[in-house]
């Protein structure tokens, strides 16, 4: 298992909840699983062919998974996966 | 002089929103925009009732997101915009301008976003203020907190410049140092944010932060005479300067304070962090993220630019370019600007000095053209970039004689 953290914006669409558990050996895997459960998240994350919209960021324990291998980005038992949405500069 | 704003609107989606702190659309993920009456600005925003207002950004509140009565307002924003003839001539320029925001209260561009983010965290009953900062929005967000009387958390990439982090700490702001770069910073805020219900103001108040960048656009056209450039070159960081930048020209249009007409957008990155100028070059829409900046320029170090697909998009549908410079060409552009114009710029306002060589250079810049280079921060605050550069001639006893052997007359 692993812990999701849904970002304010998404957690209407999560059962109001800011962390939910999920279970994939994968990011992919793990999104799937929590879309199977909150239905209403899959067009929130992820574009027409699957891949994660643009403004959505994923982070597996702090590093952005677009630096390493995406949706097919191995995940490990504990980690913590955040969902951040895109922020301005500073 | 109220403000005309009348939501949140997403810029992916179109979906509405009450005004306020939020900053993402719930359908889509997309960026949420402020939205006006522009027909209510149009009839209460003339010539004549923004020259009767302050000398600061607050003399555009219709067009602002927050109210004039509330605003937290150090002088922010109306710089000089400054006929720069001698670099104009060292360029080939006959009618280049230099918006100097080195003059802000805290020395960069960066007062005007926070100004109008703390009004509005004002009004929307905040007690605290936060950002993530690469250091100049620290600057400005502790200074103007403490002005306010709002507690004010900062969260900095360790290692930033030693000027930054101590005009940050001098205001009572708790300044905090993250380990790792500016988007892991980033990214920290966004869910400290989610936890702590602070208002971050390039976070939570983002659609109200960035629309204090349009009255850069606001203030060059007045200075012009309402009239608009033909060509403006921008620093990019998150891109969000640069395409408020172009909406500001928009809006202006709209209400009919300025003829509308094309205005070329260039803009500018340094090539150690340019994920922009890359996907520029690539002819590519989409930006591949920069994982560890590279560059001196600290301030535009930026790796994962929020706003960098909707910048990329503004600067090639006004016909722009976007340029990355190397950090040898900021510090020769930095020394150029110095010495032709009496303007010390940080490092950024070298990438865009040195961008706007390259632009003349290649062509894509008329001599003829009225261009107008955004020098966004102050020199003094990034004098480590500079170590070794800028030095004294020589160190003497104090008789005639050793002057005169250093400077003969």
């Amino acid at each position: 298992m692993v812990t999701v953290r849904i970002p304010s914006a998404l957690r209407p669409a999560a059962g109001g909840e800011g962390r939910v558990p999920a279970s994939g050996g994968t990011v992919g895997d793990v999104l799937d699983d929590l879309i199977a459960r909150f239905p209403g998240l899959r067009g929130r994350l992820l574009d027409d062919e699957g891949r994660l919209r643009r403004f959505v960021n994923v982070f597996v324990d702090g590093e952005d998974v677009r630096h390493e291998g995406g949706l097919a980005r191995p995940v490990g038992e504990g980690q913590e996966i955040s969902i951040v949405p895109s922020v301005a500069g500073g | 002089m109220s403000t005309f704003l009348i939501g949140l609107s997403c810029r992916e989606c179109g979906a509405s929103y009450p005004a306020d702190a939020r900053s993402v659309c719930e359908a889509c993920f997309g960026p949420l925009e402020a939205q006006y009456d522009l027909d209510g600005v149009r009839r209460a925003m003339t010539a004549q009732s923004v020259a009767a207002g302050p000398p600061s950004l607050w003399r555009y509140a219709p067009l602002l997101p927050a109210s004039f009565e509330h605003r937290v307002d150090l002088g922010d924003g109306f710089t000089p915009l400054t006929r720069a003839e001698r670099l104009g001539a060292e360029l080939g320029l006959r009618a280049l301008y230099l918006k100097d925001e080195t003059r802000n209260p805290t020395h960069s561009f960066k007062d005007r976003v926070v100004s109008v983010a703390l009004t509005r965290a004002r009004e929307l009953g905040f007690d605290t203020v936060a950002c993530a900062s690469t250091g100049n929005l620290a600057h400005a967000v502790a200074a103007h907190a403490a002005a306010a009387g709002l507690r004010a958390v900062i969260l900095v990439p360790a290692g930033l410049e030693e000027g930054k982090l101590a005009a940050t700490a001098a205001y009572g702001a708790t300044l905090i140092e993250v380990d790792g770069t500016y988007d892991d910073a980033n990214r920290l805020s966004s869910e400290v944010a989610d936890e702590s219900g602070w208002g971050f103001v390039n976070v939570s108040l983002r659609p109200y932060y960035v629309e204090g960048s349009k009255t850069i656009a606001f203030e060059t056209a007045e200075q012009l005479g309402w009239r608009l450039p033909d060509h403006v070159v921008v620093p990019v960081a998150s891109g969000a300067l640069l395409t408020r930048v172009a909406r500001g020209f928009g809006e202006l249009a709209e209400v009919g304070l300025v003829e509308p007409r094309p205005v070329t957008v260039s803009g500018a990155q340094a090539a150690g962090c340019g994920p922009v100028a890359e996907a520029f070059a690539r002819g590519d829409e989409e930006i591949h993220p920069v994982r560890c900046p590279e560059t001196i320029v600290r301030s535009l170090a930026i790796g994962d630019p929020a706003d960098g697909v909707y910048a990329l998009r503004e600067v090639r549908a006004s016909g722009g370019s976007m340029v990355g410079v190397s950090d040898d060409d900021v510090i020769e552009a930095v020394a150029l600007l110095a010495r032709t114009e009496g303007v010390f710029t940080e490092t950024a306002g070298g990438v865009t000095v040195a961008a706007l060589a390259r632009l003349v250079e290649r062509g894509a810049i008329d001599p003829d053209e009225t261009v107008v280079a955004y020098v966004t921060g102050m020199g003094l605050k990034t004098l480590e970039a500079f170590a070794g550069r800028f030095v004294p001639a020589a160190r003497i006893s104090p008789k005639v004689q050793a002057v005169a052997e250093v400077v003969p007359w």
